[in-house]
């Protein structure tokens, strides 16, 4: 029979099933086969933080949010298109982030009476759908009830496989079945299974053909009419790969030993979200980098200022219990002025708070959260992909000034990913260590080496690495002479190197590049200013509120200590300034510390990212406010029809 | 009292053979060179002293280049330590020298590492990178200057302090039983553990030497008298009149034996195997001798000490002749000294083979890496 091919410009489709049902992996795949389809994307992983939670129970729901288009996008999307549910949880989960009229596809098959009590349904909501009455809570969906596991069964069946492993394959079935509805490449998967299941033919011939036939499924099924497609997108011209967070962050730090010419020492002890950096880092010892998993978060900080201290590029990750943990040797670190990257991926907290779930809520921890006045520059990347150019950045940063360098990422941009322009090394910056190997005080007989003779420009101290004659010197936490570096209680030198190092911090302002304020229209009284992983959100939001006709600016800190130099003037020409972040308004206290400005809070911390349309509700009624017009916020809200429109392509 | 210490079987590799050596013809290195311009500020009469001048005096003979030595302290008297040497150093953050001095000792071959801690710095904050850096066996000497109190937060108990003992924070007497260094040390399977004493320049330079020499992570305990704080502590194994009872001094090879000398010379006091505990205890060679007075007799049914057994068990039983409380007996010396793969040279050893195996510059296989398998190009 020949289907229906209808053209869509995005969809946002969410797998979901119980924590051992492949979801991530599925999800996973379809991101690949989209991004070499050349489709833009954003992806958004959401799991619990149990490994195994108890098999059908709303705790153990893990899902995969894929959002794809045929033109540039900045989020994984608010609200599915597509809710793939493999069991009864699943579905309950999941179902009041549809918006009407969204497909949901459900795996029949477990919904027997014991998993609809696990997870919570008093009765069966594929009941009576036909006739499915206002209500009902399936009535405002398109549902498709398919027994893919009993279908994954019956196709394998030739692989003599046990049931349980047969129906594990159902994941491929749903993904086939996807892959056809959307038209994604195949090839890309196929070759990806042989390759995971080489070892076990069965499994791999299995799994194979679970994929295969969920795609025939589609194809010749009337249950499924219409197939979609969404064109490519067009992207800037480049080579380009899909890339998460944590390994483009990786990435970032094997580069910069590249660059600097440093050995990469990471000491890290393992931490979600940041424990995918640790292993990435230890497949490349290739590139000399050492990853020393160490019996704690402290010992993993002290390893990498050793190193440091022995002329490698130290670097720890962790995420923000690690931080609170590392921050007396970070401030020893300060004290020393040796370079070292603290990576902090941050999750939800306070405390152990939620593990697998993003925030941005340890900004004020990087700023302050030592003993005594401990300036630490902070870089933040805003993308998936950014965190491979940030973390260059805060090496250069380390290195160069001599000083530790916090880099705040989070759950969202570790996990999530999106298609990355492969940058050419060949452009990447160049990091000089700049060894001291010469003295550099007094002459002759006279000439010593001093520590903490600092550079007119940078104000960093010198940089000697044991092994290099003439320039023996002791260094450590207590407090140091200016120049010769000898201990000193000296109260004016301690007050002069209070403020030296602070200086210092200060002194990063003058290598930034000056901040791109998007302002289309030049007409903006109101500047949304964010910093890291909301820039997607951020982004999206302003487009809408300019869609509706509106003007609003919007500008990006990737640097939050120090601020760069032109941000003062930026802030002063706009009537209003709204500060979206995942805490409860850190960056607006600064702001607010740092220039007197009234800035205006949009605050979420509910460990999931902001949503483009209740973001856009806010800035539509401060940009109404601001210009003194009547507004209906509504024009911004979720879409109630799904697939969406064209809500966030860029005017 | 005249202790040799024997090193047994030369290793593989010794501690500082990775280590740049002064040209031969270049002149001796003296004490003074290794002595910073900083003024040495411990309290007067301080065991300190002491283990540093044995320090200064004892480095320049390992003919390193003083460029390529490095000591890393934590917080506490000791740990001042770093910056009265003339070497590179780091006086760190509390208990965290061992961690520091892991990054510097894997991250550089050609450096020979130096830990100096103390009682509380090592065994009480720092007590979890101690084990661990132990465990590890990274190439680096700690020395543990255990004078059984707190010295620089004045005069409270330490984990090394005797049970019930008054100080500041415990005025009815401390409740911790406390820890024994060497047993902890040989608990956590440390392939070089030894004690020495602030007092015996000539005990505890054989001791540096034997750590220094070797490869791996060498603990070694040194019983530091704190004149202000906790003065006296050791008297027992220091006077005169008392020590030769109550010192037990341990070398390779020969059986273990003490005691103030009888009228021939021969040792008094002896150490053997306890069956009833499965674990050692000091005797009186005279309940040994038999009705013939055979002192060879006795001597034959001691425990002759072996720091190279690769099982630490009677190492450690010897180990559990030290008192607890206050001072009256303790085994010193080498306690154990065994081959084991380090830390460092193992991590040194995957990365440098994985390097000779990649083939192209640097900036070609970073341009690799970061493409990956699934790539798609936009025109």
């Amino acid at each position: 029979m020949s289907k229906q091919v209808k053209q869509l410009d995005r969809v946002i489709i969410r797998f979901a099933g119980d924590s051992g049902d492949g979801m991530q992996l599925t999800g996973d795949r379809f991101t690949s086969e989209s991004a070499v389809f050349g489709n833009d994307l954003m992806t958004l992983p959401n799991f619990p933080a149990e490994i195994r939670a108890p098999a059908g129970t709303m705790a153990g729901v893990s899902s995969f949010q894929v959002h794809f288009a045929d033109h540039d996008i900045l989020t994984a999307g608010d609200a599915p298109d597509v809710l793939v549910a493999m069991n009864p949880a699943a579905l309950r989960a999941n179902l009041a982030d549809l918006p009407k009229g969204a497909t949901v596809i459900v795996d029949t098959h477990d919904f027997t009476k014991r998993n609809l009590e696990k997870a919570g349904y008093t009765a069966n909501p594929l009941d009576s759908l036909g006739d499915a009455a206002p209500g009902h809570p399936m009535a405002d969906f398109n549902v498709h009830t398919v027994d893919l596991t009993g279908m994954t069964v019956e196709a394998v069946k030739e692989y003599g496989l046990s049931r349980k492993d047969a129906a594990r394959a159902k994941n491929m079935f749903a993904l086939g079945l996807l892959s056809w509805m959307y038209g994604r490449p195949t090839e890309g998967t196929e070759a990806f299974l042989s390759k995971r299941f080489a070892k076990v033919p069965d499994i791999r011939d299995a799994n194979i053909t679970a994929f295969k036939t969920g795609w025939n499924f589609g194809e010749t099924t009337e249950a499924f009419a219409v197939q979609y497609e969404i064109k490519p997108a067009e992207m800037t011209a480049g080579t380009y790969r899909n890339i998460t967070g944590n390994l483009a962050l990786s990435y970032g730090l094997v580069a910069a030993g590249v660059q600097s010419g440093l050995p990469v020492f990471l000491g890290s002890y393992p931490i979600t979200p940041a424990s995918d950096i640790l292993h990435e880092l230890s497949k490349h010892k290739s590139f000399g980098v050492t990853t020393l998993q160490a019996e704690d978060e402290i010992a993993g900080v002290g390893a990498a200022i050793g190193a440091s201290f022995a002329g490698s590029l130290g670097v720890t990750t962790t995420s923000g219990p690690g931080i609170a943990l590392k921050s007396e040797a970070i401030g020893l670190a300060v004290m020393t002025e040796l370079p070292l990257l603290v990576i902090d991926v941050q999750r939800g907290g306070p405390s152990t708070g939620l593990p697998t779930k993003t925030e941005q809520a340890d900004l004020l921890q990087a700023m302050f959260g030592r003993n005594g006045e401990a300036p630490v520059p902070i870089v933040a990347p805003q993308s998936p992909g950014d965190c491979f150019t940030a973390a260059i950045e805060a090496a250069r940063i380390a290195v160069t000034y001599r000083t530790p360098v916090m880099l705040l990422s989070d759950g969202y941009l570790a996990n999530g990913s999106e298609p990355w322009k492969i940058p050419d090394v060949a452009d990447l910056p160049v990091i000089d260590p700049a060894f001291a190997t010469t003295t550099n005080h007094g002459d002759g007989d006279d000439a010593e080496f001093w520590p903490y003779l600092r550079d007119e420009d940078t104000l960093a101290r010198p940089w000697a690495i044991p092994g290099t004659a003439g320039l023996e010197h002791r260094i450590g936490g207590l407090e140091k002479g200016e120049g010769h570096g000898n201990i000193s209680y000296d109260p004016a030198n301690h007050d002069f190197m209070v403020r030296t190092r602070a200086a210092k911090v200060a002194r990063i302002a003058d290598s930034l590049p000056p901040l791109e304020v998007d302002d289309p229209s030049g007409e903006a009284k109101v500047l949304v200013l964010g910093w890291g992983s909301t820039y997607g959100p951020i982004g999206a939001a302003c487009r809408r509120v300019r869609r509706a006709g509106y003007h609003v600016a919007q500008t990006h800190l990737r640097h939050l200590n120090p601020f760069p130099k032109d941000l003062a003037e930026i802030l002063a020409r706009y009537d209003k300034v709204m500060v979206p972040e995942m805490n409860l308004g850190q960056l607006a206290l600064l702001l607010r510390g740092t220039y007197l400005v009234d800035a205006v809070g949009f605050n979420q911390v509910n460990g999931m990212p902001i949503k483009a349309a209740d973001l856009a509700e806010a800035v539509g009624t401060l940009v109404a406010e601001a210009e003194g017009i009547d507004l209906d916020p509504a024009v911004f809200s979720h879409p109630t029809t799904a697939p969406a429109d064209h809500e966030e392509a860029p005017r | 009292m005249s202790t040799s210490t024997d090193l047994g079987v030369p290793g593989l590799r010794s501690g500082t053979e990775s280590v740049p050596t002064l040209d031969p013809d270049a002149p001796a290195q003296t004490g003074k060179e290794f002595t910073s311009d900083q003024e040495v500020r411990w309290c007067p009469g301080c065991g300190d002293y002491a283990v540093l001048k044995a320090v200064q005096s004892f480095l320049p003979g390992l003919g390193l280049r003083r460029e390529n030595i490095v000591f890393v302290s934590g917080i506490g008297c000791s740990s001042r330590f770093p910056y009265y040497l003339d070497t590179y150093g780091m006086h760190s953050i509390h208990g965290r020298a061992p961690s520091i001095a892991t990054g510097i000792a894997t991250a550089r071959e050609d450096l020979n590492v130096w830990v100096v801690t103390g009682d509380g710095d090592a065994l009480s904050i720092g007590g979890n990178h101690l084990i661990h850096a132990l465990r590890r066996n990274v190439n680096m000497t700690i020395l543990l200057f255990n004078n059984r109190i707190y010295g620089l937060t004045k005069g409270q108990y330490s984990p090394t302090s005797e049970a019930g003992k008054i100080t500041k924070s415990t005025p009815m007497g401390s409740l911790d039983h406390p820890f024994n260094p060497v047993s902890l040390a040989l608990g956590a399977e440390a392939s070089f553990v030894a004690r020495t004493i602030d007092s015996d320049r000539k005990h505890l330079t054989a001791v540096l030497a034997a750590a220094a020499a070797h490869r791996g992570t060498s603990l070694v305990e040194i019983y530091q008298n704190c004149p202000i704080f906790n003065d006296g502590a050791f008297d027992a194994i220091k006077d005169r009149d008392t020590k030769e009872n109550a010192l037990i001094p341990l070398v390779h090879g020969q059986p273990v034996t003490y005691g103030v000398p009888d009228a021939d010379g021969n040792p008094t006091k002896g150490v053997i195997r306890d069956p009833s505990t499965g674990g050692v205890k000091a005797v009186d060679l005279a309940d040994l001798h038999g009705d013939h007075g055979d002192h060879q007799a006795a001597l034959d049914q001691l425990i002759v000490h072996d720091a190279h057994n690769p099982d630490p068990s009677v190492a450690f039983a010897i180990s559990r002749l030290t008192d607890s409380g206050y001072l009256n007996t303790s085994p010193i010396g080498i306690f154990r000294q065994v081959e084991r793969p380090t830390y460092d040279d193992q991590a040194r050893a995957q990365i440098s083979s994985s390097m000779d195996a990649a083939p192209g510059t640097p900036t070609d296989r970073l341009s690799t890496l970061i493409n990956g398998t699934d790539t798609w190009t936009v025109v």
